[in-house]
């Protein structure tokens, strides 16, 4: 493999940030400045989000508080609302303007320090400071206007809500004097976005209005965090008033737990001592709180080898070798089989997903249970723990480590270890022997390269919904928290292309690349006008398989092939497409392209679309059926049976294929879309059986999509 | 089983949607629901009754402490709480009938509250079971309305839940 590390100017802190020739001067000053920010402060180095983290948990304002230059002014509601932003530090706000919001966007016109990134759709906006959010650690802040400004805000708010992701949303609302008349452009935000918000706020005097404001970011980003939605009547906004920001908040009824009771830790540590095949399964509340050091810590001590999530994925460097990465539904057979064997599960801001545990009832069966969690209401959920201990990940861990060096712990058995290391070397994810398709582009072979491009320290992909999504997930290394991007509980597609907009804008000096699949991109294409109008370098790599290929797959394997509704007859000409936006952009359909292609890619100053054409009856292997228990993996890779895909257990019908199917390979081919791609495919006639004899098995929850 | 909570929230537009709503997207139903402000103006107290089984019911309280509008849940079913109800009946009551009617409500300590030509309105407070009876009782001479207001609910002694 063609492994030429990724120096295309990016030594340079600022050598990733946009050049575009129709960027404003001061949009790339302003970009160029919060890069400069960004490398030195205000939230990239994990000491400064920590310190951050201090200051939330602290009820203090992010940023000056009541010393700004506003203190005491007498303003409108509008300039009051820039002016609570202002003492919160925000430097930059996604957002669509509308009649309700007008006013505020006249006062942001006035506003030095927050730069409004202007999305072509409101949910785009929302996807923008999610990922903004999300790679930088610190509150996104989205700003709409009413009616269906804000009802286009609901998926946005939705996916953050899901997967506990700290946002603002200020939505414009019709005056109060008309609320509930049906009045233009009028919808009951509050009311709406209620299941999915953390809290929210319908503004009701202008007297509330900057505690609402720290009350909204101190809950957004405190405890388990989450979206935090303020409607703003206009007449509020119009309104005068004298304005004093709080530098403290308190509130009584919302008191989150961050240390975990010390007998339960001291349970914990007993726990972990006397067991012999702990596994560490770790999820987002790691990253979220900062705890990445303390999980090495502990797995390093006590040789217990860790299982991520999809949302913990780099919570652990990918190149220490206790790291078994994905689990789950298309996590590696050894990741599977080690949560399957343990006798002990510490499950760390983890929440027991039916994507993670697949059928409950047979899941981890010999397992007790540590679930730590900042939510108490996440732990006993699914599975019930023998020590639960409600707390901040990082507080307890750093509790149990402290704990067991008082006691001297020794490692369990390395047995342990090195078993799951050997069946990490008989099922790997991939061999090189896979990229042996003459004449068509493995997705796999695909991702590895971009992978062994990217700086693993300063780099940002982000997810689209779909196969790519969990092809990303397997084969991208990452060393660092917050590199790697993808809507876990919800499964957006259109999440991953704005999200990346915004990881850029947040973390400017990083490649960002998002891989997205040719049906989840076009559900925000219109954002392409956003990256190019914001100087935002952002690189789509886009796996075309000119299909809904998750849904394709599953059709394929449990519905006997009854494309029903996947199969697209009308995408655009990406290429084009991504021209006429004014980025650059390419097509490649063949193995020998690949290489020079994602070179181009990644050292193009600007965004960058790079169509990568596939099969269209690609599957993502391995695969845990719908409804099936974990150990129990289509299509994992056996190299003691010459490096083919097996199949054991459950989807062979009984006797006929002797527990055991070896496929050779290539895989995948019946369907091909041979039209798009010309080459050779060669039918498998274990997938054949597979997908013929296989029982529909629950597959009532199918919400794959791409 | 039906389990009896008191829940101390904020009293601000929306709160009670938010539990209610938060109640009903598990797919409980709620038997009863009492609000009303407390001794302390910005809290309301309500009183919840659902049934659930035990597994969903330890969910949905820890769901409702999540709501930033929630204060406090005490669960007062096991417990040896005061509960009460109140009842107005409006019985038919003939001039004949009059007199029986007024009995049965004193020897229930139920008020007459008004009294019509042919009808008399009755106001009982107690226990479920207590008005459970004396609903029966005047059934036997019709009644043409009746609301209930929900149980209301608080620990004895000087426990403060």
């Amino acid at each position: 493999m063609t492994d030429t590390t990724q120096a295309t100017g990016q030594a340079s802190p600022l050598a990733g940030s946009p050049r575009t020739p129709d960027m404003p001067d001061d949009i790339r000053q302003h970009i160029c400045s919060s890069a400069v920010s960004a490398a030195t402060g205000s939230g990239t180095t994990r000491a400064e989000r920590l310190a951050l983290k201090e200051l939330a948990i602290s009820g203090k304002p992010f940023g000056p508080g009541s010393k700004t230059e506003h203190e005491g002014e007498t303003m409108t509601g509008a300039q009051a609302i820039i002016a609570s932003l202002e003492a919160e530090g925000v430097d930059v706000i996604f957002g669509y303007p509308g009649g309700q919001a007008i006013k505020i966007y006249d006062a942001l016109y006035d506003s030095k320090s927050i730069h409004h990134v202007l999305a072509r759709h409101e949910q785009g906006a929302v996807h923008e400071a999610d990922g903004y959010a999300r790679a930088t650690g610190k509150v996104g802040v989205v700003l709409v206007t009413s009616g269906p400004g804000a009802t286009n805000t609901v998926t946005g708010i939705a996916t953050a809500y899901m997967d506990s992701v700290p946002l603002v949303v200020i939505t414009g609302q019709v005056t109060r004097g008309v609320i509930g008349t049906d009045a233009f452009q009028e919808a009951d935000i509050v009311g709406i976005t209620m299941p999915v918000v953390k809290h929210s706020f319908l503004l009701q005097s202008n007297d509330d209005l900057t505690r609402t404001f720290r009350e909204a970011f101190y809950i957004a980003s405190t405890g388990r965090p989450g979206p935090v939605l303020i409607d703003v009547p206009s007449d509020l906004a119009g309104a005068e008033m004298v304005f004093h920001y709080p530098d403290q908040v308190d509130i009584p009824s919302y008191r989150p737990t961050y240390k975990g009771n010390a007998k339960q830790v001291r349970q914990a540590v007993e726990l972990i001592r006397t067991s012999e095949r702990p596994v560490l399964m770790v999820g987002g509340g790691v990253v979220s709180s900062h705890a990445c050091d303390e999980i090495v810590e502990l797995s390093e001590k006590m040789q217990i080898p860790v299982v991520t999530t999809l949302l913990g994925k780099a919570a652990m460097p990918c190149s220490n070798p206790l790291n078994l990465g994905p689990v789950g539904m298309h996590g590696s057979k050894y990741a599977n089989m080690a949560l399957t064997e343990c006798d002990l599960i510490i499950a760390v801001g983890a929440r027991f997903s039916d994507r993670v545990t697949g059928k409950l009832s047979e899941f981890a069966p010999h397992a007790k249970v540590i679930h730590i969690d900042i939510d108490p209401a996440e732990i006993g959920k699914v599975r019930d723990p023998q020590v639960p201990i409600v707390g901040d990940a990082r507080n307890v861990v750093a509790a149990i480590n402290a704990r067991l060096d008082k006691v001297e712990a020794q490692p369990a058995s390395l047995a342990w270890v090195q078993q799951c290391f050997e069946w990490r070397e008989r099922w790997p994810f991939y061999t090189t022997d896979f990229a042996d398709y003459p004449d068509r582009i493995a997705p796999e072979v695909v991702l590895e390269r971009l992978s062994n491009r990217l700086d693993p320290h300063n780099s940002v992909v982000t997810t689209e919904v779909g196969q790519h999504q969990m092809w990303a997930h397997q084969h991208i290394h990452r060393e660092e928290s917050r590199t790697f991007i993808s809507s876990g509980g919800l499964g957006t597609m259109g999440f991953g292309f704005p999200a990346a907009i915004g990881a850029k804008i947040g973390r400017p000096d990083a490649q960002v690349v998002c891989i997205a699949g040719d049906g989840s991109i076009q559900m925000n294409i219109q954002e392409m006008a956003t990256a190019i109008g914001n100087g935002v370098a952002v690189k789509v790599l886009l796996i075309d398989n000119n299909a809904l290929g998750m849904v394709h797959q599953w059709q394929r394997l449990f519905y006997h092939e009854r494309y029903s509704c996947t199969e697209f007859t009308a995408n655009p000409d990406f290429v084009k497409l991504a021209e006429a936006y004014g980025w650059g952009a390419e097509r490649i359909t063949h193995p020998d392209q690949i290489d020079e292609a994602l070179d181009r890619m990644l050292a193009y100053d600007g965004p960058y679309l790079l169509d990568v054409i596939i099969p269209t009856a690609q599957t993502v292997y391995p695969m845990v059926a719908p409804g099936a228990a974990l150990d129990d993996i289509i299509g994992a890779i056996d190299v003691t049976l010459g490096g083919v895909r097996v199949t054991e257990k459950g989807m062979s019908p009984a006797g006929s294929m002797g527990g055991t199917v070896a496929e050779p390979l290539p895989l995948n081919a019946k369907t091909d879309g041979a039209s798009r791609v010309a080459g050779a495919t060669k039918v498998s006639s274990a997938d054949a059986e597979m997908g013929a004899e296989a029982k529909p098995a629950d597959v009532s929850d199918a919400k794959g999509g791409e | 089983m039906k389990y009896i909570l008191s829940v101390l929230v904020e009293n601000k537009p929306g709160v009670l949607s938010r539990v209610t709503g938060l109640i009903s997207r598990r797919g409980f139903n709620i038997d009863s629901l009492t609000v009303a402000p407390t001794e302390d103006v910005t809290m309301s107290r309500m009183t919840i009754i659902v049934n659930a089984d035990e597994i969903a019911y330890e969910q949905l309280t820890k769901q409702l402490h999540k709501l930033v509008s929630v204060y406090k849940i005490s669960d007062l079913t096991e417990e040896d709480a005061i509960e009460r109800e109140l009842v107005l009946f409006k019985v038919l009551a003939q001039p004949d009938k009059r007199h029986e009617i007024i009995e049965i409500a004193n020897i229930f300590r139920a008020n007459i509250v008004d009294v019509g030509k042919n009808s008399l309105t009755v106001e009982a407070t107690g226990t479920q079971s207590k008005l459970d009876a004396l609903e029966d009782l005047f059934r036997g001479y019709g009644i043409r309305q009746l609301t209930r207001t929900g149980k209301i609910a608080m620990s004895r002694g000087a426990r403060d839940s």
